[in-house]
């Protein structure tokens, strides 16, 4: 079986005036199906690039990048809205929650762009919200609920078009350590229990302890990239303690 | 893709719910828009309808037959000046001309009327018995008189409703009674049903008929036997008015003996000329109002333009989250146009509902005469939704052009 991710010298170049400033200088990286990785790196280390390119948010300016074998590169911008669609989810610092809109409506967003049904919308964001520990809170909105589960809505969010990679940028960053712990727990309970790869961006060593590979960014490179054995976290991922 | 219809539109309505006042603030200019074009169609329709009405009582598929303006030493005098037409003309058009159902005369005057201790002014006119028919005359009371009344110079009158008022107490029966015209004696033998006003504002009910022969002979006076003040034609069908009216100039030029290059020496005038005068005029007003409703209306989009580009940036960050969960472009541009579309259909609506109501008012306090059409409100509807669609496009199409990782870092 192929890599999911294969990413060979991809570089990101972005314009500013006629200054041209390079955020990725030739990242090579191959990641398998079921890893759970951290990219870690200072703000300017050309983390977040990477992301929102491994995220299919944007191209390579050169190199390659196969999703499945499949040349992102090469992708127009619909065909890529299609794949984020189906293949990855995304998981913000800020949440990024669709205001006044219920949990479930917002949980229910990816299928929106796809044509089913209602019915069959509902019942998967009922399922993902569930998966989070939120049931009972589908017809909350988001100015109800704390960080923490504003954050769960928006991993069910992520799961509900059971992708093969959920990114998460900064997922704990504007979160307090217990509820950042329940976040964690979730994402290694779909890591763990349903294969799903992990790609998590972080600044913060103790939340990138959480995963079994560890990438460092400095000036667009990849400066270390190592297997480590992930903190566990012992309680039980579909009921996290109230936040 | 239905599903995805269902839902855009949901969300439309309830992005319009979060924000009532400025929905509302922002229909403003489309309710004014087409509440403007529903009044102003349902009062012109009104005034049209009136009209048509006003037309109708000269009678159907009429021909007026003047006689022309003429020429003495370079000066023209007026229409009806010259005495050009005969009874003769009539006869004669009658055999000439078969797609003619029927030819009369008339021949006008303004004279004193005594009925008792009362007396009015007001015109009397001697005709032909043909007229009555050919303009649609019936009656309230009695009847109309007959060939031999005409043949025999017969003291017969017909009243019209105000000379009956002018003359006679509420409840007097007129038919049977004497009247004097001009001092000679006449027994009226029918009343007239009202008429109302005419196209040119005149009341129609203000009138007397007596014998042409009549007339001619012992009131208004002649200045030759036959001469008359007016011919009167009317075809079966109105279609055939236009030839009717060429056939009638050949005859009578024939019958006057013109020459190629003299003009007529008579003016014909049809029923469909007649509307079209007064309906030039309704059209005028129409156009006019119709240029004020769709400025009101290009504001109201500009509006609704204008409110949508706030909605963009406002929800810049909303947008970018769409674009990474996987809404294509189109998805995008669909959902802000549907908001377009469906502001502007309210606005609509609540347009069409205050135009009704408006176009009510003017028939309760002013009023006048008004008519509401299925057509102008479904016109109205749909140009809404076009303004919306036009409007939509350019904050739509930027929605959708926003680059996801700017849209989503937006502060």
């Amino acid at each position: 079986m192929g890599d999911l991710i294969d990413c060979r010298d991809v570089w990101k170049i972005y314009r500013v005036g006629a200054a041209e400033v390079p955020a990725l200088r030739g990242v090579t990286l191959r990641v398998q199906q079921g890893e759970f990785i951290a990219i870690l790196g200072s703000s300017g280390s050309g983390k977040s690039t990477l992301m929102y390119i491994l995220g299919c948010l944007d191209r390579p300016t050169s190199g390659t990048y196969l999703l499945e074998g499949r040349d992102i590169g090469a992708a127009s911008a619909d065909e890529l809205a299609e794949i984020r669609n189906r293949k990855i989810g995304f998981v913000f610092q800020s949440f990024n929650l669709i205001p006044r809109t219920s949990a479930l409506e917002n949980a229910q967003l990816p299928l929106f762009y796809r044509g089913l049904t209602r019915g069959e919308q509902r019942a998967r964001a009922s399922a993902a919200l569930a998966r989070v520990g939120l049931s009972g809170r589908e017809s909350h909105y988001p100015t109800q609920l704390s960080g923490g589960q504003q954050q769960r809505v928006a991993i069910a969010r992520a799961l509900v078009s059971a992708p093969s990679i959920l990114l998460a940028d900064e997922p704990t960053g504007n979160l307090d350590t217990e509820s950042s712990r329940d976040i964690m727990r979730i994402l290694q309970g779909l890591n763990r229990d349903e294969g799903i790869t992990v790609i998590l961006v972080t600044h913060e060593a103790d939340i990138a302890a959480h995963a079994s590979r560890q990438l460092t960014m400095k000036d667009g490179e990849i400066v270390s990239d190592r297997a480590v054995s992930p903190a566990i976290l012992s309680a039980p991922s579909c009921t996290p303690s109230s936040t | 893709m239905y599903a995805f219809l269902h839902l855009t539109i949901a969300t439309a309505f309830r992005v319009i719910a979060r924000n009532r006042l400025r929905a509302a603030l922002t229909m403003l200019g489309i309710i004014i828009g087409v509440a403007a074009v529903i009044a102003m169609v349902s009062i012109s329709q009104g005034a049209r309808a009136l009209v048509q009405a006003q037309i109708a009582t000269i009678g159907t598929n009429v021909i007026i037959v003047l006689p022309g303006a003429t020429t003495v030493g370079g000066v023209r005098a007026g229409q009806g000046a010259a005495v050009t037409l005969t009874v003769a003309d009539a006869l004669d058009l009658k055999k000439k001309v078969p797609l003619l159902l029927d030819t009369g005369w008339a021949k006008r005057d303004v004279l004193q009327i005594v009925s008792g201790n009362r007396n009015w002014n007001g015109p009397v006119n001697g005709i032909s018995p043909s007229y009555l028919v050919i303009r649609d005359w019936s009656f309230a009371g009695g009847g109309p008189f007959t060939q031999a009344d005409m043949d025999t110079a017969a003291r017969v009158a017909l009243l019209g409703r105000t000379v009956v008022e002018n003359l006679f107490e509420p409840g007097e029966d007129p038919v049977g009674a004497t009247i004097r015209i001009r001092n000679v004696p006449f027994t009226v033998v029918g009343v007239l049903a009202p008429k109302g006003q005419s196209a040119q504002g005149s009341d129609q009910d203000d009138i007397v008929f007596i014998p042409f022969t009549t007339a001619e002979r012992k009131v208004v006076g002649t200045s030759f036997l036959g001469s008359v003040g007016a011919l009167f034609a009317s075809t079966i069908r109105p279609e055939d008015l236009p030839d009717a009216v060429e056939r009638i100039r050949e005859v009578l030029r024939g019958r006057h003996r013109l020459q190629p290059d003299q003009p007529d020496d008579f003016t014909i005038r049809t029923q469909v000329d007649i509307g079209k005068v007064q309906e030039g005029v309704t059209v005028t007003i129409t156009n006019l109002l119709f240029a004020v409703a769709s400025i009101s209306l290009v504001v109201g989009g500009i509006g609704i333009m204008n409110i949508l580009l706030v909605s963009v940036t406002e929800r810049t960050r909303e947008i970018g989250v769409r674009m990474a969960v996987g809404a294509k472009r189109w998805q995008i541009l669909f959902q802000f146009l549907i908001e377009a579309i469906t502001l502007s259909l309210f606005g609509g609506a609540a347009g069409i509902l205050l135009g009704v109501l408006a176009s009510k008012l003017a028939t309760a306090l002013a009023g006048w005469p008004t008519v509401i059409s299925g057509a102008s409100i479904l016109v109205a509807f749909c140009f809404s939704a076009a303004v919306g669609l036009l409007f939509g496009l350019y904050p739509a199409n930027k929605a959708s052009r926003l680059d996801p990782i700017e849209a989503l870092r937006y502060e």
